[in-house]
C-alpha cells in the first residue's frame, strides 16, 4: 500500500501544480474585482447580452456538433466491432492516424480547404460546378468540430460495443427477436456508458472551444471561449474572465454528474 | 534559409544567455536584451552589433502592445530595450516605467528627421524617452482586378457591392478607428454617444466583412482571397511584390499615424549598452538594411537617401507627403477606463 502511495508522488505533485493550483486561482480571480475585493459581478456578467448570446451560440453549436458526431459514429463503430481481429485494428489505426498530428494545423488546414480561392472550390469551378460558400459561417464551425472530435465518440462507443457478450445477442435471436428488436433491447442499453462517455468527451471541448471559432469563423462568430480568451489576452481582464469560466464550468460539471449516473463502472472510459 | 539561420542562432544566444544566467555577463562589454515585435529586425544587424560592440545581444519578440505592456509592468524579465507603438509609449510614460535615454550616447540621433521627433511629442512631449525606429499609417489595401474605379475612402468598406470581399483587423483600436474616421470623429474620443455611433455603424459593417483577422491580411490579400483589407502601411510594399494587383491608398476622412519607438525601461540592467544598441540602429546602413529586410518606412532621413530603387525611394507608400492629408492622427493612451469602453463596445460589436 505504501509503495503504492510512493508510486503516486509525481502525479500527486503534477495535479497539485498544474490543476489545484491553477483552479484556485481561477476562483480567486472570478470572485474578486481589480482591487481584491469580493464580489460576484463577474458572475453575473453571464447575463449580459454579448456574453449571454456568446453563451447561448457555443451550447447550440456544441450540442449539434455532439448529435452529428453521434449519429456518424454508432454506424462507424458497429462496422469496426464486427470486422475481425486483424482488420479492425488496422482501421483504428486509420482512424487514429490524424490524431497524430497536430490539431491546430489540421484545423488550418480546413481553411485553406474551405477558402474562397481554397482547394475545394478550385475542384469545383474547374467541374463548372457552383462554388461552395461555407467558411466563416457557423457551418464550418460546426464542420471543424465534428471533424477534430469524432474519435473521442467512435472509441468509448467501440470499446462497449466490442464488451458485448455476442452469446446475449445469439441468444436473443434463437428467442425470437429480430434484428431490430436486438438492437433496441440489448445492444443500445448496453452502449449507453459509451455513448454517455463519447458525448460528455465531444461536448466539453466544443463547448470551450475558441480556436475552431476563431480560424473557421474568421472572429466573426464569438463563442463564450473566445470571450474568456479575449479577456485574457486582449482586454487584460483577468477577473472577468475567470468569472466566466467558472460559469462554463457549472455546464461541465452538470454534464459529468449525468455521465456517471449512467456509467457507474467506467465501462465507457477510452482506455 | 539564411533567415532560418539567423534565427537559429539567435535561438541559440538566447538559450546560451539562458544557461549562463546571472554573474557571467555574456559578451566581452556585457549584454544587452532586446524586446521588440516579431519579424521586425534584419538579424543580420543583430550579428554586426555583436561583432562590432562586443555586447551580447538577447533577443526577445512581443505580438502586440497589448501583451508586451503587462511583461515590462510586472518586471518579470529586465529588459534594456524595448520598441512599442506610441499610446503605448505613453502608457508607460503615465505609469514611470521608462528611464530618459542620455542623448549623449546617441549621436545618430541627427539621422532621424526632424518632423519624426516633432510627432513624437505627441505621446512624448520632450522627446526624452523615446528614439523613432519605425512609422506608417493604417490603410485600404486593394485588389485592382476585383474593385471598379479609384478607392479613396473609408466608405468603401461599407459597399454592399464587396460582401464578403472585406478583410477588417481584428483589434480594437484599429477596428475602431475606421469606423470613427468614416463618422468624421477623433480616433481617440472618449464620448460615449461618438463611441456608440462608432459601434453600430461597425455592426452595420459586419454582414460585409468575410473575416476578422491580424497577420492574414497580408496572406490572404496576395492570395486574392478578398478585394479589400485594412493593413499597416508597412506590409503594402511587401504585398505589391507578391501580387502585383494590389494597391494601397490612404483614405481621405483621414488615418492612424502610428511610429514604433525604441525606449529604456527603468529597470533596465544595461542601459548604456542599451543606448549603444539604439546609436547603432539609427546608423544610417542598419536603418536602410532593416528597411530593406522589414519593408517598414524608416524614420531615419540618411537611410532614405542611400535607397537605391527609385521607385522606393520616392514611394508614396513608403515615405507619403503626410501634409497633403487631413484628419491624420496618432493614437493616444485613453487611460483604464478608457480602454475597458473600448473593450466593451468592441465585444458587443463582435457578439452581434
Amino acid at each position: 500500500m505504501n509503495k503504492k502511495k510512493l508510486l503516486g508522488t509525481p502525479y500527486f505533485v503534477w495535479s497539485v501544480l498544474f490543476i489545484i493550483i491553477p483552479l484556485c486561482m481561477v476562483f480567486y480571480y472570478g470572485f474578486t474585482d481589480k482591487s481584491g475585493a469580493f464580489t460576484l459581478e463577474n458572475i453575473i456578467a453571464i447575463s449580459k447580452p454579448e456574453h449571454a448570446k456568446a453563451l447561448y451560440l457555443a451550447l447550440g453549436l456544441s450540442l449539434i456538433s455532439t448529435l452529428i458526431c453521434l449519429i456518424l459514429a454508432y454506424p462507424l463503430a458497429m462496422i469496426l466491432s464486427n470486422m475481425n481481429v486483424n482488420q479492425h485494428s488496422f482501421i483504428v489505426l486509420i482512424f487514429i492516424l490524424p490524431m497524430w498530428m497536430n490539431f491546430l494545423l489540421r484545423t488550418l488546414a480546413w481553411q485553406t480547404l474551405l477558402e474562397k480561392t481554397g482547394v475545394i472550390n478550385s475542384i469545383l469551378s474547374f467541374l463548372h460546378l457552383p462554388a461552395l460558400n461555407v467558411i466563416n459561417t457557423p457551418y464550418a464551425i460546426v464542420l471543424g468540430m465534428v471533424y477534430n472530435f469524432l474519435p473521442f465518440m467512435v472509441l468509448p462507443i467501440y470499446n462497449s460495443l466490442v464488451k458485448i457478450d455476442r452469446n446475449v445477442i445469439h441468444a436473443a435471436r434463437d428467442l425470437g427477436a429480430n434484428g431490430l428488436q436486438v438492437f433496441a433491447k440489448i445492444t443500445l442499453p448496453l452502449t449507453l456508458p459509451g455513448i454517455i462517455s463519447g458525448i460528455t468527451m465531444v461536448f466539453i471541448p466544443a463547448l470551450t472551444t475558441f480556436v475552431i471559432s476563431k480560424l473557421l469563423g474568421g472572429s466573426k462568430i464569438l463563442l463564450i471561449g473566445n470571450v474568456v480568451e479575449e479577456e485574457f489576452t486582449q482586454a487584460g481582464n483577468w477577473n472577468l474572465g475567470s468569472g466566466l469560466s467558472i460559469v462554463l464550468m457549472l455546464f461541465i460539471i452538470v454534464n459529468m454528474i449525468i455521465s456517471s449516473i449512467f456509467d457507474k463502472d467506467g465501462e465507457g472510459s477510452v482506455l | 534559409m539564411k533567415k532560418f539561420v539567423c534565427s537559429a542562432l539567435m535561438f541559440c544566444v538566447f538559450l546560451s544567455a539562458l544557461l549562463t544566467g546571472c554573474g557571467n555577463s555574456g559578451g566581452e562589454n556585457g549584454e544587452v536584451i532586446v524586446y521588440n515585435w516579431g519579424e521586425y529586425i534584419d538579424p543580420e544587424t543583430i550579428d554586426m552589433f555583436e561583432e562590432e560592440t562586443g555586447i551580447k545581444v538577447v533577443y526577445d519578440e512581443f505580438e502586440t502592445n497589448e501583451i508586451m505592456y503587462p511583461k515590462v509592468e510586472a518586471g518579470a524579465t529586465a529588459y534594456d530595450v524595448i520598441c512599442p507603438s506610441d499610446y503605448m509609449i505613453q502608457k508607460l510614460i503615465d505609469n514611470d516605467l521608462l528611464s530618459e535615454i542620455n542623448f549623449d550616447n546617441i549621436p545618430n540621433i541627427k539621422n532621424i528627421g526632424q518632423q519624426y521627433l516633432d510627432q513624437s511629442r505627441e505621446f512624448d512631449p520632450e522627446n526624452k524617452y523615446s528614439v523613432p525606429y519605425c512609422f506608417g499609417t493604417v490603410g485600404i489595401l486593394y485588389n485592382k482586378t476585383m474593385v471598379d474605379g479609384p478607392i479613396e475612402s473609408w466608405s468603401v468598406l461599407w459597399d454592399e457591392k464587396y460582401a464578403d470581399n472585406i478583410l477588417m483587423q481584428d483589434s480594437v483600436r484599429d477596428a475602431f478607428m475606421v469606423s470613427l474616421k468614416l463618422n468624421g470623429y477623433s480616433m481617440n474620443t472618449l464620448d460615449e454617444t461618438e463611441l456608440e455611433t462608432a459601434r453600430d455603424t461597425l455592426i452595420e459593417q459586419k454582414p460585409l466583412v468575410q473575416a476578422y483577422v491580424i497577420d492574414q491580411v497580408r496572406d490572404k490579400m496576395i492570395g486574392g482571397e478578398a478585394a479589400l483589407g485594412v493593413i499597416y502601411s508597412g506590409e503594402a510594399i511587401y504585398t505589391q511584390r507578391e501580387n502585383a494587383d494590389l494597391a494601397y491608398v490612404i483614405p481621405k476622412e483621414g488615418t492612424n499615424v502610428w511610429i514604433d519607438s525604441w525606449v529604456i525601461p527603468k529597470n533596465a540592467p544595461n542601459k548604456e549598452n542599451a543606448e549603444a544598441f539604439i546609436n547603432f540602429m539609427c546608423r544610417e546602413d542598419i536603418a536602410l538594411m532593416n528597411f530593406e529586410y522589414i519593408t517598414y518606412s524608416t524614420p531615419n532621413t540618411a537611410a532614405q537617401a542611400l535607397i537605391e530603387d527609385e521607385d522606393i525611394r520616392n514611394s508614396e507608400i513608403a515615405f507619403p507627403d503626410l501634409s497633403q492629408y487631413e484628419n491624420l492622427e496618432t493614437f493616444q493612451y485613453l487611460g483604464s477606463e478608457g480602454e475597458e469602453l473600448y473593450n466593451n463596445l468592441w465585444k458587443e460589436v463582435k457578439s452581434d
